[in-house]
């Protein structure tokens, strides 16, 4: 029979066959589980913003553009809230001043301390310098909060204290009251340390992934540890850092607790940092939420829904950066 | 004529070797800086750690400056680079550890006393001393509330991390963003959109409700995680299921899944290490009570976190000893929950 093969005989050629991949009726239903399993995150998701804006749609439909854009938040007694005013433009720019404190101070730390994990700490130290990373990152707000209010606040108001005398011609740093504690200023430095680990974590991540031979090839040409990482480490993680920061972003705009315990929530938007007054959206949640009528918790969901809007832009605009850098391999 | 010795090898010289003579200045500059700024500390209104970070960062940066000169401009500019990357770590690394030392020593008098753990507030008050009352209503609330939060979340993390790596559906590109994008949403707002749903309808705040928003903080992490962890398995494993013949649900349930087995298992210790300290959603869902109750469907129930946020805002002496004691537990649980997780994810790497 092998004879027969190539030796001039005419050779049939089977047609073509057309390939049909069937799936077994288990694996269509197996399929359907799946797929329902993981729409449901797509769902939930949506779920969220619509039943926020079902339940506050009230408040849209009557303040509409003022409800973001005014600093009034007063709770009437009427039950059908006509004497009720709500804007949360204080705690808007609060919240974003805050987090903006938060990530100018973190960022240099996260990436020193990410630096410093890979490339200068010895490598039997590494493992549980990590999991120290990793574990302050999983840290509860509630402790981060207990621990600022009862040690770290007090520096930080003569920190901002001594920012001022030095500093004070600058108009971020002026005061109207000589009062330095519960201002943005430690509510972002609270922030700032809480958001450390999270960008270290994400920095160090992917400067550990910095392919060996680029490094490698850098000490080779005579650069030095620092030519290196300049060249080689930071161009390549960039994107990461970047990503890490926004995520840190997110988790600071949306912070409650901590927030909460540290700053004196005034509904004025106030830009001078060392003022002992400013504004959280999640925190005057949580802080009017206690003892709010019917009318005021549409109006405090209404504030839920801004916040999850706000958070949502910058994590999108996180996950494509960082998606982006490291594309889903197939 | 040469007395070289061709028998033996040369040893080899290791240039690049850390000796002690290499480090000594470095010591010396990095200890004569610390005493330096301890007297200026101590002899001037220049006071505590802060005053001496002031005098100790630029006194290490001539230092390592003058040690570097004379090597050339590239090797001054690395030397100084690496002590401002360790200077700006130590930086980074200080309020941690400070956390952490606070919260283990304040925090070990109450937990220490047995009633801690075995009582709950009911007949006690924010200003009974540490040997009445205790945090057992809220181990047993937050205990409850994982409960719900975990057995929701882990099948369908592990479903999503499915759909991604196996099934390599059409929308995976779509899930992985929104699951990634999830783990964004503000604690406050899962409480809220929970609270407006489960706690309006069912017209009181329960452990359900807290566990169900528990449940959307945890889900990204579990799904990213399982995912990770998906992804390490061999393509052969999958290949050779299917040579056998066998359809994608049996090499799915009993190939690729069984192999990954306790990495599964580490995603629900991650998700659980998430969620376990959160307070915010807590406050609109399952709210506070002071004893202990069992039920997740009637009425509140308290939390680790919740009751900590409470005895912070009483601020009696003695709430804040048993605030840090709660902290210190929640800090434990944590630890242990990563350790138990690095324990297993070197297993399944065979």
């Amino acid at each position: 029979m092998g004879a027969a093969l190539g030796h001039g005989t005419e050779t049939q050629v089977p047609e073509k066959r057309t390939i049909v991949a069937q799936a077994s009726r288990g694996d269509r239903v197996f399929r359907g589980i799946v797929s329902a399993g993981a729409l449901s995150s797509l769902v939930l998701l949506g779920l969220i913003a619509v039943f926020l804006i079902v339940r506050s749609g009230e408040i849209f439909g009557r303040f509409g553009l003022d409800f973001i854009f005014s600093s009034d938040w007063t709770a009437g007694a009427e039950a059908d809230g006509s004497d009720s005013t709500f804007g949360v433009w204080a705690m808007l720019v609060g919240t974003i001043l805050v987090s903006v404190i938060a990530v100018i101070v973190a960022l240099p730390l996260a990436v020193g301390a990410a630096l410093f994990i890979e490339f200068y700490l010895p490598e039997r130290l590494r493992s549980s310098v990590r999991m120290l990373v990793d574990i302050s990152a999983a840290v509860p707000s509630v402790v981060y909060g207990l621990w600022a209010v009862s040690i770290f606040s007090g520096a930080a108001s003569s920190w901002g204290e001594l920012l001022h005398k030095f500093a004070g011609w600058f108009p971020l740093f002026g005061v109207e009251n000589e009062q330095y504690d519960r201002s943005p200023f430690i509510a972002g430095l609270v922030l700032a340390i809480m958001i450390t680990p999270i960008i270290t974590s994400v920095s160090r991540e992917v400067f550990s992934r910095t392919p060996p031979d680029l490094v490698n090839a850098s000490y080779a040409l005579g650069g030095s540890r620092w030519g290196a990482i300049r060249n080689v480490v930071l161009p390549y993680g960039s994107s990461g850092v970047v990503g890490g920061t926004m995520l840190g972003l997110g988790r600071a705009l949306g912070e409650t607790v901590a927030v909460y315990l540290v700053l004196n929530l005034v509904f004025k938007p106030n830009l001078r940092i060392l003022e002992s007054q400013g504004g959280n959206v999640a925190s005057l949640i949580a802080t009017k939420f206690g003892e709010a009528s019917q009318y005021e918790i549409k109006a405090l969901l209404a504030a839920g829904f801004v916040l999850f809007i706000l958070t949502m832009t910058v994590n999108m605009a996180a996950t494509y950066i960082v998606q982006k850098a490291s594309p889903l391999e197939s | 004529m040469s007395d070289v010795d061709l028998q033996s090898p040369p040893t080899p010289i290791r240039p690049w070797r850390i000796t002690p003579r290499r480090v000594a200045p470095q010591i010396a500059v990095a200890l004569g800086g610390t005493i330096a700024a301890m007297v200026v500390v101590l002899l001037t209104p220049l006071a505590g750690f802060d005053g001496w970070l002031l005098i100790f960062v630029p006194i290490s940066v001539v230092g390592g400056y003058m040690l570097s000169r004379g090597k050339g401009a590239v090797a001054t500019t690395d030397a100084m680079v690496g002590n401002t990357v360790v200077l700006v770590a130590g930086v980074a690394f200080y309020p941690i550890i400070s956390l952490l030392w606070t919260v283990i020593t304040q925090g070990l008098d109450a937990l220490l006393q047995w009633n801690f753990i075995s009582s709950d507030m009911r007949i006690s008050g924010p200003d009974d001393e540490l040997n009445m009352g205790g945090a057992a209503h809220a181990l047993i609330g937050t205990l409850m509330m994982v409960v719900i939060a975990t057995v929701i979340t882990l099948p369908l993390g592990v479903l999503t991390a499915v759909y991604v790596t196996e099934m390599r559906g059409r929308l995976r590109v779509i899930v992985r963003f929104i699951i990634q994008s999830m783990s964004g949403v503000p604690s406050i707002v899962a409480g809220l959109f929970i609270y407006s749903t489960v706690v309006m309808g069912m017209n009181r705040f329960s452990g359900l409700a807290g566990g169900l928003a528990l449940a959307i903080l945890m889900l990204p992490t579990v799904a990213r995680t399982a995912e990770e962890v998906l992804k390490l398995v061999p393509d052969d494993l999958r290949s050779a299921s299917y040579a056998l013949g066998a359809p994608q649900w049996r090499t799915t349930l009993f190939v690729v899944l069984p192999t990954v087995r306790s990495g599964i298992v580490t995603s629900g210790i991650l998700g659980v290490a998430r969620i376990a300290g959160e307070t915010a959603p807590l406050l609109l869902t399952a709210s506070y009570f002071t004893a202990t109750t069992y039920s997740p469907t009637e009425g509140p129930v308290a939390s680790l976190p919740v009751f900590t946020f409470n005895l912070l805002q009483s601020g009696t002496e003695y709430s804040f000893a048993r605030a840090w004691a709660c902290s210190l537990l929640l800090l434990l649980a944590v630890f242990v929950l990563f350790t138990v997780a690095r324990g297993l994810s070197g297993r399944d790497k065979r």
